[in-house]
């Protein structure tokens, strides 16, 4: 693990690169910074685990084994037994970072959502023709997250926007960390829309914050209507549920209504628009969601450094007007 | 859901206060884990002990302190218990409720050496 940032050691990539490549990188917040050469356990850069702890060896930590006893403890330091507060959250780490991006992408009036659903629910097809319309409007960056292949950020890049793909490995989810990455090599212009489309599934990434305005969540109407109760912490966590593929509407058994009913169960402010990206239905009004975020993220750049404050003065004033 | 990645987090936690506190080893780790936090205490559990596994924190027990779900009913407008997310107001049925407490995943404390 990157002690200096905290990275998770391993399998992230970044449009095909090790973000930690060269051991420098460059954080949302424009901070660059080396790395000394650290790995996590599992890499052989530093020395082998499989031998056994009879021995005086360079470990930075006691030898330990499962049941570790204080007969084990040899090491020199170790004193007596204490408790240490900490009183964190456990994804402290990732909100510090969520936070470094949501700064950088207020500074710059950017509205960016994040995209989430179970996979093959359509969140590409419904990207490239959300581009398709805005063209000419409004500037679209996109960042991709897969376990494997570049295939999304492709069929993004073909439409004309561009876009950069995060291949998160064994990763379940997007993290604020790996987006924060992906944002330094956009080009991210003021005022314009940001979208990432996180990991096809509906656990994981509802609780790691990204950095986004909102969370959308996009339910297909070939799955279960049932999905929100199922996965209740994702539609929890959603602003917006965009319900796609409402052209299939006819031949199948999906219940809209009920649908609807288990969102707001589970969520009674969800705000639900039915959309098809192949008809393009409802795609106008999905439009004009977009459009009233921007709006809104635009009216509120912030000057880089002073953030909450110019917030709430320009929202008051708005609120005022 | 995602313990793997909270496991991984717990383990940063304690070893940036095994920096600034200067201790070596961990013990016990008392976590802090609401109802409706989605976490589920034996993959917790499974997942804490091969991610510490060859660290400060190899062997420790892990003490799980489950703190309720709490919810505000906007029918009744007062505090309920809540044992899901999509729980329903033990009082009226409605399920117009938000979440106000159990949602917690923190580290409280350890027991180092």
């Amino acid at each position: 693990m990157c002690t200096t940032c905290g990275c998770a050691a391993g399998d992230v990539k970044i449009d095909g690169d090790d973000p930690h490549h060269g051991h420098e990188h460059v954080h949302a917040d424009g901070t660059r910074h080396s790395h000394g050469h650290e790995h996590g356990a599992g890499e052989a850069h530093e020395h082998s685990h499989d031998h056994s702890h009879e021995s005086a060896h360079g470990h930075r930590y006691a030898p330990v084994h499962s049941n570790a006893a204080p007969a084990h403890s040899h090491a020199p330091g170790l004193g007596a037994r204490r408790m240490v507060q900490i009183e964190q959250d456990i994804l402290a780490k990732n909100n510090a970072y969520a936070l470094q991006n949501r700064q950088r992408l207020a500074a710059l009036g950017i509205f960016t959502l994040n995209l989430v659903s179970s996979p093959g629910s359509g969140k590409t097809t419904l990207l490239c023709k959300t581009i398709e319309m805005l063209k000419g409007k409004s500037v679209v960056a996109v960042i991709e997250g897969d376990q494997q292949t570049s295939q999304d950020a492709e069929r993004i890049r073909a439409t004309g926007a561009p876009a950069i793909q995060i291949n998160t490995g064994k990763g379940c989810h997007l993290d604020a960390h790996m987006v924060g990455h992906a944002m330094g090599k956009l080009e991210l212009p003021a005022d314009s829309l940001l979208m990432i489309e996180n990991v096809g599934n509906l656990v994981c990434p509802a609780a790691f914050d990204l950095g986004e305005a909102h969370k959308v969540v996009i339910l297909s109407v070939t799955e279960g209507e049932d999905k929100p109760i199922k996965y209740p912490d994702m539609f929890r966590a959603a602003t917006l549920m965009l319900m796609n593929k409402c052209d299939l509407l006819p031949y199948l058994s999906f219940k809209v209504e009920a649908a609807i009913e288990f969102a707001r169960r589970v969520n009674p402010g969800i705000e639900v628009i039915q959309v098809s990206a192949t008809t393009g239905q409802g795609m106008d009004e999905w439009l004009a969601w977009l459009a009233r975020g921007a709006e809104l993220a635009a009216a509120q750049k912030t000057v880089a450094g002073g953030v909450p404050q110019v917030r709430s003065a320009v929202t008051e004033t708005r609120a005022g007007a | 859901m995602h313990e793997m990645s909270l496991a991984e987090g717990v383990l940063q936690l304690i070893e940036d206060a095994a920096t600034e506190q200067q201790f070596e080893r961990v013990t016990t780790v008392w976590l802090e884990i609401g109802q409706l936090s989605g976490v589920e205490v034996e993959a917790m559990k499974f997942c804490f002990d091969a991610v510490t596994r060859d660290s400060i924190a190899d062997g420790a027990l892990l003490e799980i302190v489950a703190t309720p779900g709490t919810g505000w009913c906007m029918q009744c407008s007062m505090s309920v218990p809540m044992s899901e997310v999509f729980g329903e107001c033990p009082q009226c049925g409605s399920h117009q409720m938000q979440v106000t407490g159990g949602t917690e995943m923190r580290v409280k404390e350890l027991e180092v050496a």
